[in-house]
């Protein structure tokens, strides 16, 4: 790949950090990197880019109206049209859950190859590493073609800057038709202070059947708010209701890679390893030493979770 | 309605997956319908109630063996089966090349089930691609579907229990995620039944598809495993959660 097209999310007009992992990686090849920004640019978000390495910062131009502007397919209709009108031969993007509804359609749209959910990625051979039956296996995955697109697990690679000068491009991008796929209704995130999203979470607090009840999991809720941390769940602790299935982790969940990863009262079945495997860090809390979780862990601590967060969250 | 459902036969999320050389995969364990599509089929089952006159089929492209796969989805409700017989593992783009011209060949859909993403290769497209080479719009972690004439009303699930919804025109692929039913298992009878219903074998290479520009490969395989020695935190709790603050401050960096 020479140039490649990095598709960059946002929040609230703010660069989001798992972008800076991917475009850290996307530099590895010496290819020409090209952000594709779709909710507007502003003074940081160049200053951002650049420091990273991204040369040509390229406003997507989309229609203000959020119904537009937020579909996902309207998205892919822009990002395919800059792909094309800058004669890029890559496509990164996140495998956030914004990622997983955008990704494919661009990949699709191109009519190319991609892998999505890369852990790695080898940029000389186009091989990118995931996960496959159900995190059980990890596939390395080449992929050929005149056109490749990558989707990256958040918080895969670390980031490291590597400034550059940037320019903005504004193009005029010719997006053929009308999708008729219409978004008529939709929750938008608008608090950046609010709950942080699991697949880009650096930091993971989660609760298993240890939790007893609903009730308890305000306390995994109080310590992740003053780890600003997301809270994760094992389906255990989702089946009974305790927690809704958003926070779900594992291989019907999410799939995670967090800096570290904190299972208060979970046994660690395959299942929930499945989805929290790749984390960097991992601090077991259970009351049962021989759980499979105490023995996959970093640091574990055989103790009462009760006690224990109570003053975690006093110390925090 | 003409109602397909895209089905895969992928080992069971239960067994364990061995690797025989570099980039295969013992086979010899338990293949079943892969779980988000038993979610499609259920669907596609529930639409037929509402419209009678409807017929489910149920499309995959596999081995001969896939098509027990098929018959589980006939004892979920399809009422016929196609399968795209190859010996070759496919990758997305060939899969959805195979699924459009197969459905093409047979019908008119109003409307493409599949589940949001298959538990063996977790690779998520395949479902754009039927979309896109079809033109028709796709939708993905489906959790509501609401269809009055022509029109389908869709529901999908984004991170932390975040919805969209969108309305659009039939035909429409729609990807099912876990909320969208709950599937009702086939009973004996059921089973009885869907081993007289008519499964259509098709040859993967009679289908005459034109191959992709571009390619997806296994060329290595791995199993992910665990190297971690864990290190004992003691104390008491105050002493614990001390060491805790610590590690996170110290060693991986993640507070301040």
């Amino acid at each position: 790949m020479k140039t490649i097209g990095i598709l960059i999310e946002t929040d609230n007009g703010i660069v989001k950090d798992a972008n800076l992992g991917m475009i850290t990686l996307a530099r590895q090849g010496g290819a020409d990197l090209h952000a594709l920004v779709a909710d507007g640019i502003s003074d940081e978000t160049c200053a951002v880019l650049a420091e990273y390495g991204v040369t040509q910062i390229v406003d997507l131009g989309l229609p203000e109206e959020s119904a537009q502007r937020l579909n996902p397919q309207v998205r892919a209709e822009y990002a395919v049209a800059a792909v094309c009108e800058l004669d890029l031969d890559g496509v990164f993007g996140l495998s956030t859950a914004e990622g997983k509804d955008l990704l494919p359609r661009v990949a699709a749209l191109l009519d190319a190859p991609l892998v999505m959910d890369c852990v790695a990625v080898d940029i000389k051979e186009n091989i990118g590493t995931t996960s496959q039956y159900s995190g059980k296996v990890m596939a390395d995955i080449q992929l050929t073609g005149e056109m490749l697109v990558f989707g990256i697990r958040p918080n895969a690679m670390a980031a490291s800057a590597s400034p550059v000068e940037a320019k903005v491009l504004s193009p005029d991008l010719s997006v053929k038709k009308q999708s008729n796929l219409k978004l008529i209704a939709w929750e938008e995130d608008t608090s950046s202070d609010g709950p942080v999203s699991l697949a880009e979470a650096d930091i993971i607090i989660s609760g298993g059947r240890g939790m007893k009840n609903k009730e308890n999991f305000s306390l995994i809720f109080d310590c992740a708010d003053k780890l600003k941390a997301a809270v994760g769940a094992s389906r255990v602790a989702v089946d009974e209701g305790w927690i809704p299935y958003a926070h779900q982790v594992g291989q019907t969940g999410e799939k995670v890679s967090p800096s570290v990863y904190i299972a208060c009262g979970i046994s660690g079945s395959v299942q929930h390893f499945a989805g929290m495997k790749t984390a960097k860090m991992i601090i077991a809390v259970n009351t049962d030493k021989e759980a499979a979780m105490m023995a996959n862990s970093d640091y574990c601590i055989q103790g009462d979770l009760f006690e224990i967060l109570p003053e975690l969250i006093k110390q925090l | 309605m003409q109602i397909y459902v895209c089905v895969k036969h992928v080992p069971d999320s239960a067994a364990n997956i061995h690797i025989l050389g570099k980039d295969k995969i013992d086979e010899r364990v338990a293949f079943l319908l892969n779980p988000y599509d038993e979610h499609a089929v259920s669907e596609a089952a529930s639409l037929k109630k509402v419209n009678p006159d409807s017929e489910v089929i149920a499309v995959c492209v596999g081995k001969a063996d896939a098509e027990k796969t098929i018959r589980s989805a006939m004892a979920m409700g399809a009422d016929r089966g196609i399968l795209i017989e190859t010996e070759e593992s496919c990758d997305s783009m060939k899969t959805a090349r195979a699924l459009s011209a197969a459905i093409q060949k047979d019908g008119n859909p109003d409307i493409i089930l599949t589940g949001k993403e298959s538990i063996d290769a977790e690779g998520m497209q395949t479902m754009f691609r039927v979309g896109a080479i079809m033109d028709y719009p796709v939708m993905t972690n489906v959790v509501e579907l609401n269809i009055t004439d022509q029109t389908a009303k869709v529901t999908c699930e984004l991170a932390g229990g975040m919805t969209r919804t969108f309305e659009t025109t039939l035909p429409c692929v729609v990807g099912a995620g876990r909320g969208l039913n709950t599937p009702s298992y086939p009973t004996f009878p059921d089973i009885v039944k869907a081993r007289k219903k008519p499964v259509e074998t098709i040859d993967f290479d009679s289908l005459g598809v034109e191959p992709p520009n571009g390619s997806a490969k296994i060329v290595g395989l791995s199993p992910l495993v665990q190297q971690r020695s864990p290190k004992e935190i003691t104390g008491s709790p105050v002493q614990i959660a001390k060491e805790m603050v610590r590690i996170l401050k110290e060693e991986a960096k993640v507070i301040s």
